[in-house]
């Protein structure tokens, strides 16, 4: 299962490997990671999406919980949340498929951030399924190259909590 | 305000803390520190080797509940204390270890003696600090010594750079210590222990199962109290030896592995674990899956990854053990419980811990009762690991806590000679006596030179058995006694593999000597070869004003029963082999 993890933590150097270490003893691959600071100062936000057993899951939120330099952990799986990803994707293009993919590219919301002869770098935002979504309509074209960002997820107003 | 060099705001702030004692070696990235030891009221004892030192703080620790500390330097001064560091974290005791470490202008060029602390050491500390600024220091030292002690305790590193050792600054040690990210929860829910006493009011069969948390948390009258007004027997893990009254009725002993065949089963039968300060342990589960099949379990922890990693807990309850257990103790009733006392009894006097006592062999187990008889249960024993250790757990009285050290987590061979020197650094009044195998004994036992350079006053027995007796004892019941690597006397002119040890056939001179190594150190050494000779030998030990070895040869081929094989469930218990 996939899930979202949400970590706030002290902005120094070594916490990352910290946690990225917790997550490795027990197996688990870190699918996608984004690490920035916040409106507090010194106050860092890791939101990681990993796949994985809940069971496990919760015990390695617990251990997060414990580390020193955490402050604090939201666990996405029980909470409704926005999450967003951006993606960079450099497509093929010839003169014949050019209109087809800006097309797309205008289905999608994406948005055009560098042309030339032979190809396209589109810049796409959303949520994972979005952004697979559309990788999936461009293959077809050729990709020379992508680049995705790991995801921004934050809990929506009032803390839905989903098991209830 | 005056300024001090790092160095001097290390040891400055050490003795703020009240370290009555320090262990440790020096190195060229922690020479600074050194310099500022010289002429200050530190006490620092100076080892032979860097993992003893961290074992000596951790015996120091365990026996006392203070901090242990320890100073190394960097590179291999730090790479040495991660044993003793990992020994620690398993075990959740309270160390500071400081390590030297390059300047912080060549950290990460492979300088010399450079080794990447932080992160080697990372997963077996509690937390760990790289200081790179001498206004960071005292605060610094501080907070180690706030997480290495509070909560669930461990051990903290604090890896302090040559440069910031050298440079200076005003020396201000912090009263108290705010941390936003280190949040401790020692009240317990309420909610959650008026559940938990409402099912052990509603059980007929309640079991406690203690570990080391109740000692940590000074809980050990508490569990009585319950205990007794509620009748509820007790079980303890290997850590918790002597946490519960050894003559009561209610006490069980040990669980799990090699625990009495009485306490497993009362386990086995129970329908509510009351787990305190415990983290069911594979060696104290057996196969997780059948254990306490019937009973519900109330976990009261302080560290919540301890609860439900294991075993799903009904009823979690984090909080320190005391705390929790004396508002829980209003909650409990009054209750009789004839039927499971009686069954217990009846159990503890049907299966009771037995050998051969009929022969005129020296079984191992009868040196560690007559010490536990001698004694009355009041020295403190620290034991080293293995065949030595789980019959020194079953087999010695200890009347109190903190009077039996042992590596239970991690296993550490080498923890005991270190761990009790270290012991009596911190009870000089109490006798301390190692249990040591002849293995585990030669992992450490260069640290003689200290108990004598120093006068510290601790007693080895060595129960020799020329093997490592536990690996033995798994080869010769589960890999048909190919007894491969184990023995450690066998010589060139030995059949290159051997499944028949014994002492008439194989080679008598054995290495090493240790009443001769013991001889070399003007330490008295004392062999023990027949089984009359164990009593007057022990007496002339505990009468010898300083430090004494006894190679007691024991047994080769003597097994540790009770013995619940690795993966079986508790029920499955093998009480002797060959019926």
């Amino acid at each position: 299962m996939r899930h979202t993890v949400s970590v706030l933590v002290e902005n120094k150097s070594g916490v990352l490997a910290r946690i990225s270490t917790l997550f490795a003893a027990r197996g688990f691959n870190i699918d996608s990671l984004s690490v920035s600071e916040t409106e507090s100062s010194g106050v860092s936000k890791m939101t990681i999406v990993v796949k994985g057993e809940c069971s496990i899951l919760e015990q390695v939120t617990k251990q997060l919980n414990k580390l020193v330099d955490v402050i604090k952990v939201n666990d996405f799986d029980n909470i409704e949340c926005v999450e967003r990803g951006l993606a960079l994707v450099k497509i093929n293009m010839t003169k014949s498929s050019r209109d087809e993919i800006i097309k797309l590219i205008g289905i999608f919301k994406a948005k055009i951030v560098d042309m030339s002869q032979d190809s396209i770098i589109t810049e796409i935002t959303g949520d994972e399924d979005k952004i697979n979504a559309f990788i999936k309509m461009v293959i077809p074209y050729g990709i020379k190259e992508t680049c995705r960002t790991g995801f921004a997820a934050l809990s929506r107003s009032g803390h839905i909590n989903k098991n209830r | 305000m005056e300024k001090k060099t790092g160095a001097q705001i290390i040891i400055e702030s050490l003795l703020v803390e009240r370290v009555e004692v320090a262990f440790g070696l020096p190195g060229g990235q922690a020479l600074p520190i050194f310099d500022a030891i010289y002429g200050s009221k530190l006490n620092f004892i100076l080892t032979r080797h860097e993992q003893a030192a961290s074992h000596m703080a951790d015996g120091y620790a365990r026996s006392t509940g203070k901090p242990g500390v320890c100073i190394v330097t960097s590179g291999p001064g730090a790479t040495n204390i991660v044993t003793g560091l990992g020994t620690a974290y398993m075990d959740s005791v309270p160390m500071v270890a400081i390590t030297g470490q390059v300047a912080t202008t060549v950290i990460g060029q492979d300088a010399f003696q450079e080794a990447d602390t932080i992160g080697i050491t990372r997963p077996v500390t509690k937390h760990n600090f790289l200081v790179k600024d001498v206004n960071d220091l005292a605060k610094t030292i501080k907070k180690a010594f706030y997480i290495a002690t509070t909560g669930r305790p461990g051990p903290v590193l604090v890896d302090v750079p040559i440069d910031v050792q050298r440079s200076s600054c005003e020396f201000v040690y912090p009263q108290k210590i705010e941390m936003r990210s280190y949040k401790l929860n020692y009240e317990g829910h309420s909610v959650q222990i008026k559940k938990a006493a409402e099912i052990i009011n509603n059980s007929e069969r309640p079991v406690f199962y203690i570990g080391a948390g109740v000692i940590v948390s000074n809980a050990e009258k508490e569990i009585v109290e319950i205990s007794e007004k509620a009748n509820i027997p007790v079980v303890n893990t290997l850590l918790a030896v002597g946490a519960y009254p050894v003559d009561s009725e209610l006490n069980l002993g040990m669980l799990g592995m090699h625990g009495t065949a009485y306490a497993n089963k009362a386990v086995q039968i129970a329908d509510v674990i009351i787990a305190v300060g415990a983290r069911f342990d594979d060696r104290c589960t057996g196969k997780v899956c059948d254990f306490a099949i019937n009973a519900k379990i109330i976990h009261i922890d302080i560290d919540p990854t301890a609860i439900s990693k294991i075993l799903g807990a009904d009823i979690p309850v984090v909080g320190d053990a005391k705390t929790v257990l004396k508002k829980m103790s209003v909650l409990v009733n009054k209750k009789e419980r004839k039927d499971w006392v009686e069954k217990v009894y009846k159990w503890k006097l049907e299966y009771p811990l037995s050998y051969n006592k009929e022969d005129n062999k020296i079984h191992p187990q009868y040196v560690i009762e007559k010490v536990s008889e001698l004694t009355k249960g009041e020295a403190i024993i620290t034991t080293e690991v293995g065949q030595h250790q789980m019959w020194a757990a079953q087999y010695y009285k200890a009347k109190r806590s903190r009077c039996f050290l042992s590596s239970g987590g991690l296993g550490t061979m080498g923890f005991g000679y270190p761990a009790g020197i270290g012991a009596k650094f911190g009870n000089p009044d109490k006798e301390v006596i190692v249990i040591a195998g002849d293995g585990s004994f030669q992992m450490n036992m260069q640290e003689m030179a200290i108990a004598v350079l120093n006068d510290v006053n601790v007693k080895v027995i060595i129960l020799n058995n020329q093997y490592f007796g536990n690996v033995r004892q798994w080869q010769e019941m589960f890999y048909n006694k190919r007894y491969s690597n184990s023995c450690l006397s066998k010589r060139k002119e030995c059949p290159k593999w051997c499944s028949s040890p014994s002492r008439n056939k194989c080679p008598s001179a054995y290495v090493p000597d240790f009443v001769k190594w013991a001889d070399s150190y003007g330490v008295l050494g004392i062999r023990v070869t027949s089984k009359k000779d164990i009593e007057p030998a022990l007496i002339k030990m505990l009468e010898t004003k300083g430090s004494v070895v006894l190679d007691i040869l024991v047994e080769i081929e003597e097994n540790v029963f009770p013995m619940v094989p690795a993966g079986a469930a508790l029920d499955d218990m093998i009480v002797r082999l060959n019926g």
